[in-house]
């Protein structure tokens, strides 16, 4: 009786559920593919944007020369050069000073410090990253700036080096909180093992745990550089915007994305120049795509290794 | 004594009712040159016009010009005229750019106190901001290398210069600061630094700005952009008008504020913040209250 009553309402139950799943599988599928649909749209449009300023410009001079003046006088000069090496410049030093550093920190929270002390110092390493960017320029121009001018007997502040600095403040939460998380990922039985092995505690860590958690901190690495390559106002406060080929930390530079920045909101629609700019975008996109292409493998390699 | 309460607050209440008025909007965009001036003639209006909010945003002369194209502003400050692929760019979207110029700046260029120059030639001024002069003590100061501070292109200031005094484009170590102030305060550090402002920026009272020096123009003693007669009479060689572009001739509420700025009391202002004001005829639509409708032509 009892099961005769039950037997119908449990099926009807069943093929909700079914239905259910089906909705919500689809659903997901639909955000997954929505998300690729819109990274292939902003890749076309920069892409085909940019595209059109080879009617007018050549290949080589766009990616050779280092010569950018899109307003000048009698011949604008489209050549990214000078910015790519300032973004390089830029990009290379802020993430030698932010991946030892972060990487530090990051084994110190999640192997050495206490309880208490990781409760405290963890919560202002993210707090870091909540600082608006355009606080860290400011930083960068009345504290930085004048600060290396000084140690270094620069003319100025408004170097490279100024806005490496920042960068690498900027990027520090994003790789201390991934290797952190993939430092305490690691089980604890190799460190068990090292210990067993006689090793101390920083022979297991150096030697064990975070070639271990290399796949993690590579990742962690590559949020570094993304943020630091991507960055626009900081630098454009900081770095002085001189146009030339940086040839020392020392030097103002100017990196792909202040240029973007700086002449989008004088550029009219349909020029060369405006196109030029699309251009420096998709430069920059396949720029990072290749590196975070590059990164992606050499992760594989390492989950391979340990 | 209730009954007198009540009243006091309901006559209180109705007082308080005023006509419902609407706010009309007035945006102004562009010069970093004109933004400190046009915003102390805003404000001033706005205590007159009540019904009228202007709202005003630098960003430089090139973005000004691009936001009235754009049809994003009602009035576009720029201390340059307009070139004249933004001309055919106005006329392709319907858009008639009216000069008005409602004053005159003087561009003064300042440096480090320590570098004991005071006079330098226009000629001079180009080569250093050519690239040609790298060092101080090629033009009689200290041997020091010497650092450029300019602006970025969308400034009205930068295709001033490079296409009155430089006649050939900037050195590429011209490093682009993100505003006037930003160029002040560079200087004032940078012990080998140069940069060109509005007088403006340097002046208050007649004297320049502690921490800077005013570089006096020409040969022999040269003239400081600071002898005000010496400005007026043209004997200062860096005075150039500063324009607001309208979209075709004001009306209403714009042409209220055109006539603001001219009235004396607008006129105290420009002089206070360190330009000049103008004497020139106003641009204004059929039917506005001024008998004037000449179109402005600004007299080199």
């Amino acid at each position: 009786m009892l099961n005769k009553s039950l037997q119908p309402s449990q099926t009807t139950t069943n093929q909700y559920r079914h239905l259910q799943d089906r909705v919500f599988k689809l659903l997901v599928k639909a955000a997954a593919l929505l998300s690729v649909l819109i990274l292939v749209g902003i890749f076309f449009l920069l892409v085909w944007n940019g595209f059109q300023m080879f009617k007018e410009v050549s290949i080589w001079q766009f990616f050779f020369s280092s010569e950018w003046n899109p307003g000048a006088l009698k011949n604008p000069q489209y050549g990214i050069g000078g910015m790519v090496g300032g973004t390089m410049l830029v990009t290379a030093a802020a993430i030698m000073l932010a991946f030892p550093l972060g990487i530090a920190l990051a084994a110190y929270l999640s192997e050495v410090a206490s309880p208490r002390m990781r409760g405290f110092v963890r919560p202002i390493i993210e707090l870091l990253a909540g600082i608006p960017s355009v606080v860290v320029g400011f930083i960068g121009i009345v504290v930085i700036g004048p600060f290396l001018a000084q140690v270094f007997n620069l003319p100025n502040g408004f170097t490279a080096l100024n806005g490496a600095i920042l960068l690498a403040i900027m990027a520090l939460p994003s790789i201390v909180t991934v290797a952190e998380d993939a430092i305490r990922a690691v089980p604890r039985s190799y460190r068990e093992a090292s210990y067993a092995l006689g090793s101390n505690k920083w022979t297991t860590l150096i030697r064990v745990t975070l070639p271990a958690a290399g796949s993690g901190i590579i990742a962690a690495g590559v949020l570094g550089v993304g943020r630091a390559v991507g960055e626009t106002m900081t630098v454009l406060m900081a770095t002085g915007n001189a146009l030339e080929v940086p040839g020392s930390l020392f030097d103002s530079v100017r990196t792909m994305t202040a240029t973007m920045a700086i002449e989008m909101g004088e550029v009219p629609f349909g020029t060369t120049h405006y196109y030029s700019l699309f251009a420096i975008g998709a430069t920059l996109f396949v720029m990072s795509l290749l590196f975070n292409l590059t990164a992606e493998y050499l992760a594989a390699k390492f989950r391979q290794l340990s | 004594m209730v009954r007198q309460f009540i009243l006091f607050w309901v006559i209180f209440g109705l007082s308080a009712c005023r006509p419902v008025q609407t706010i009309e909007q007035v945006q102004i965009k562009g010069s970093d040159s004109e933004v400190a001036v046009v915003m102390a003639l805003a404000e001033s209006f706005m205590n007159h016009e009540h019904r009228v909010s202007v709202s005003v945003k630098g960003g430089g002369s090139g973005s000004g010009i691009a936001a009235l194209l754009n049809g994003k502003t009602d009035i576009a400050n720029s201390s340059r005229d307009m070139s004249v692929k933004e001309l055919e760019m106005a006329a392709a979207r319907s858009i008639r750019p009216v000069p008005v110029v409602f004053a005159e700046d003087v561009l003064v260029f300042i440096l480090h106190p320590s570098l004991q120059i005071r006079t330098l030639t226009l000629e001079q001024l180009a080569g250093i901001y050519r690239g040609d002069i790298r060092n101080w003590k090629e033009v009689g100061g200290p041997d020091r290398e010497i650092s450029l501070y300019g602006r970025q292109s969308n400034s009205g200031t930068y295709v001033y210069l490079r296409e009155n005094i430089l006649k050939a484009e900037y050195s590429s170590k011209v490093k682009g600061m993100n505003g006037t102030a930003q160029i002040v305060e560079a200087i004032k550090q940078d012990r080998g630094g140069i940069g060109y402002v509005s007088l403006g920026y340097v002046q208050h009272g007649g004297k320049p700005s502690a921490g800077i020096s005013v570089i006096r123009i020409g040969s022999g003693e040269g003239v400081s952009p600071l002898d005000a007669s010496a400005v007026a009479s043209g004997l200062y060689p860096l005075k150039r008008p500063l324009y607001h572009f309208l979209n075709g001739p004001a009306r209403g509420k714009l042409a209220a504020f055109l006539r603001f700025e001219r009235s004396e009391q607008g006129k105290a202002i420009i002089r206070e913040s360190g330009y000049i004001p103008v004497e020139l005829p106003l641009a204004l639509a059929p039917g506005a209250e001024v008998s004037s409708m000449a179109q402005p032509v600004y007299a080199k």
